[in-house]
């Protein structure tokens, strides 16, 4: 996990915190990882994983108390972290576009559609309104939005929930950022329209060449977007690799149980499986493997609890194409090297 | 809209039919009006005279009638006291109270919208923590008070001698902060006077600083509660999406604070603004009194001191009549502040 000189973005060692009265909330632990122009990078996890709290430290846009205690964020070689507030704002919605979970709370309801267009490219670029008119009609098109001169002028709550998602898509692709970031970008919809954002989300950053990060807890919705996939459990990443080897061939136990609790539609009909017991609060993170409690694979053969598992935090190790933070995985590996591993 | 006018136009007859009882009642059960009009030497015969050519031995609901007939045709009889139609007279004092009542909104709106948003944006800075201490006492703190230590500053004025005269700061600084008063405290002035009809403030400076001393007393009554209530409406839309949203596009803060977030926290204000400006229409009769301010407020105490019934009954259909007005208006800036409302005349 070593820096990558080509990484358009870097995250390393990202440690974000909420100090509160009852004690501290570690949302983010010793977090890294980075994207690649045009790459589309998922981040899935149980809800209360840090995934939003990541997406937001991101942009600077923790609520309070939230902050970045350590770690750098490195955007095309630039550290982040240290911007003040006025640089920052430059690149947000400039650089960085940002697409949240719910299209009707984000959108402002009481200005136009095209209000918000165009103060967004006049906040960045110096264009006549009359400009900025055209440019923001002309993304609306991209987006596949009907009639886009007229959606100017009507406001969020005169439109569907899928509209406002591809009027915000096209807020984001205003400004031709390099990474866009998706907060749970389909989760708001329902499901005809999901698979119609999700084409377009896919087509449009493919076509700009942008790097896309979506935020999910739907492995599904991470699986038709993404070709890398971040998995989290309360604020670490546990395992990351290419999508398609994370959804195929799990290896982390937690990935495991976030796939088998997905609904099969090919088997007979059966109970869902289901991780027992439920994530950590972030306040009260158990020692060693903060998923060891909930963990089926914490016991040796020989039918002891691993103390490893109790009393270490694991580090990634590789395996196969993915990185897997486990420390069952890390002894099967150091076993039998050469051997399949039953999973 | 159109079906909105109508309903409004509805509920507007209703209120005034509703004041117009009130008013009938103090007219036929106060007083006497003919022993005022004819003395205390008049004749029965000259009184039984009067009385059945003024209408008053008709039953009461006749009476009722004769009165609501008049009214509508906005008549309300002669004042006593000026002996020209009430309405007329009003018509004279009212635009000076209006002045009044125009000025200070407008400074209570242009000072409480940055306080309110400064409080919410910097809530732990001292200067948020003391202006929200003084909200506390501004709103308990009666008008006439704060008009009389108005005068007593800026009118009146104060002499600070905090260090010896003479040495060359010292008295510069004595001179800085003593207020040295001269600030006119009685009265208009002499107000100028244009097209013909309206006598105002507004054109000259003169005018503007007899203005100035009771607008500010009279804002002070409403500023705090507006500092607050900006202030509470605005920390809770800063916590929105669509605010969050908005710094993640990059907008500046000031356009977020101030745009975004302010124009959402407008409708609670508007609507405390309607209500508002009716109670403010009542506290000009403190307001006018404490700097002899010749507006209907002052007016209409004149009248009741007198007994001048008509005045009073008409001053009474007035301020009805703008009660109405105004909340008309704050449901028609609804529409323009908040998109998602429509205006229709069914009843929401």
């Amino acid at each position: 996990m070593r820096a990558n000189p080509m990484a358009l973005l870097e995250v390393e060692h990202l440690d974000v915190r909420f100090p509160l009265r009852r004690g501290e909330i570690r949302a983010v632990r010793d977090l890294s990882f980075s994207l690649e122009r045009g790459e589309r990078l998922g981040i899935v996890g149980e809800s209360g994983a840090g995934k939003s709290v990541l997406a937001f430290s991101l942009l600077k846009l923790l609520s309070r108390p939230g902050r970045i205690v350590a770690g750098k964020v490195r955007f095309e070689g630039r550290e982040l972290t240290s911007l003040s507030e006025r640089q920052f704002r430059r690149l947000r919605g400039n650089r960085l576009a940002m697409i949240f979970q719910d299209p009707l709370t984000t959108l402002n309801p009481v200005l136009t559609i095209g209000q918000q267009m165009i103060e967004s490219l006049k906040a960045h670029r110096r264009l006549s309104t009359r400009r900025a008119r055209i440019v923001a009609i002309d993304k609306l098109r991209q987006v596949q939005v009907s009639s886009p001169e007229r959606r100017l002028e009507q406001y969020p709550h005169q439109l569907s929930g899928g509209l406002c998602q591809r009027v915000v898509i096209a807020i984001a692709l205003l400004l031709e950022p390099d990474i866009i970031i998706a907060d749970e970008p389909t989760t708001a919809l329902d499901v005809t329209i999901q698979a119609e954002i999700i084409t377009l989300l896919k087509r449009l950053c493919d076509e700009h060449d942008v790097g896309l990060i979506v935020i999910s807890h739907d492995l599904g919705v991470i699986g038709q977007l993404t070709q890398r996939t971040l998995v989290m459990y309360a604020g670490r990443i546990v395992e990351q690799g290419p999508t398609r080897e994370i959804i195929n061939d799990a290896q982390h136990p937690y990935t495991q149980g976030l796939i088998n609790a997905l609904p099969q539609m090919t088997l007979p009909r059966q109970r869902l499986h289901q991780i027992p017991g439920s994530m950590p609060t972030l306040s009260e993170v158990p020692s060693g493997c903060a998923f060891n409690p909930r963990c089926a694979y914490r016991m040796t053969p020989e039918g002891l609890p691993r103390r490893d598992c109790i009393e270490n935090v694991p580090q990634p190790v590789r395996s196969g194409e993915c990185q897997v933070a486990c420390h069952w995985v890390a002894e099967l590996i150091a076993r039998e090297p050469s051997e399949e591993r039953a999973t | 809209m159109i079906m909105f006018l109508i309903r409004r136009l509805c509920q507007a007859i209703m209120v005034m039919f509703v004041i117009s009882v009130i008013g009938f009642t103090l007219q036929s059960g106060l007083g006497d009006p003919v022993r005022q009009l004819l003395g205390q030497a008049a004749t029965d015969a000259d009184i039984m005279a009067l009385r059945q050519s003024l209408g008053l031995n008709d039953p009461l609901w006749l009476q009722y009638l004769h009165f609501a007939g008049n009214a509508m045709r906005l008549d309300f009889g002669n004042s006593y006291f000026f002996h020209e139609p009430a309405l007329e007279v009003i018509a004279r004092y009212l635009p000076a109270t209006l002045e009044l009542i125009v000025t200070s909104a407008v400074i209570t709106l242009l000072l409480a919208a940055p306080m309110g948003v400064y409080c919410a944006i910097r809530p732990r800075s001292w200067l948020s923590k003391t202006l929200m201490g003084l909200s506390v006492v501004g709103i308990s703190v009666p008008v006439f008070l704060t008009a009389m230590v108005l005068i007593q500053l800026f009118s009146i004025g104060i002499h600070v001698t905090l260090f010896p005269e003479g040495t060359g700061w010292g008295s510069w600084l004595n001179q800085a902060l003593s207020t040295q008063g001269g600030m006119p405290a009685y009265g208009r002035g002499s107000p100028v006077h244009v097209w013909g009809v309206w006598s105002t403030n507004f054109a000259s400076w003169r005018g503007w600083l007899y203005l100035l001393l009771p607008a500010l007393s009279l804002a002070f009554v409403m500023l705090p509660l507006f500092v607050r209530l900006i202030r509470a409406e605005m920390l809770e839309v800063l916590e929105s999406d669509y605010v969050r949203y908005a710094r993640a596009r990059g907008i500046r803060a000031s356009r977020i604070y101030f745009l975004h977030a302010l124009k959402n926290t407008l409708l609670p204000v508007i609507t405390l603004g309607g209500v508002q400006i009716g109670t403010l229409a009542a506290y000009t009769l403190l307001t006018e009194t404490v700097f002899q301010w010749p507006g209907a407020g002052l007016m209409f105490l004149d009248a009741i001191e007198r007994a001048d019934m008509p005045l009073i009954v008409a001053y009474l259909m007035v301020i009805g009549a703008i009660f109405v007005v105004i909340n008309t208006l704050v449901d028609l800036l609804y529409r323009v502040l908040n998109p998602r409302i429509t205006i229709s005349g069914r009843p929401a």
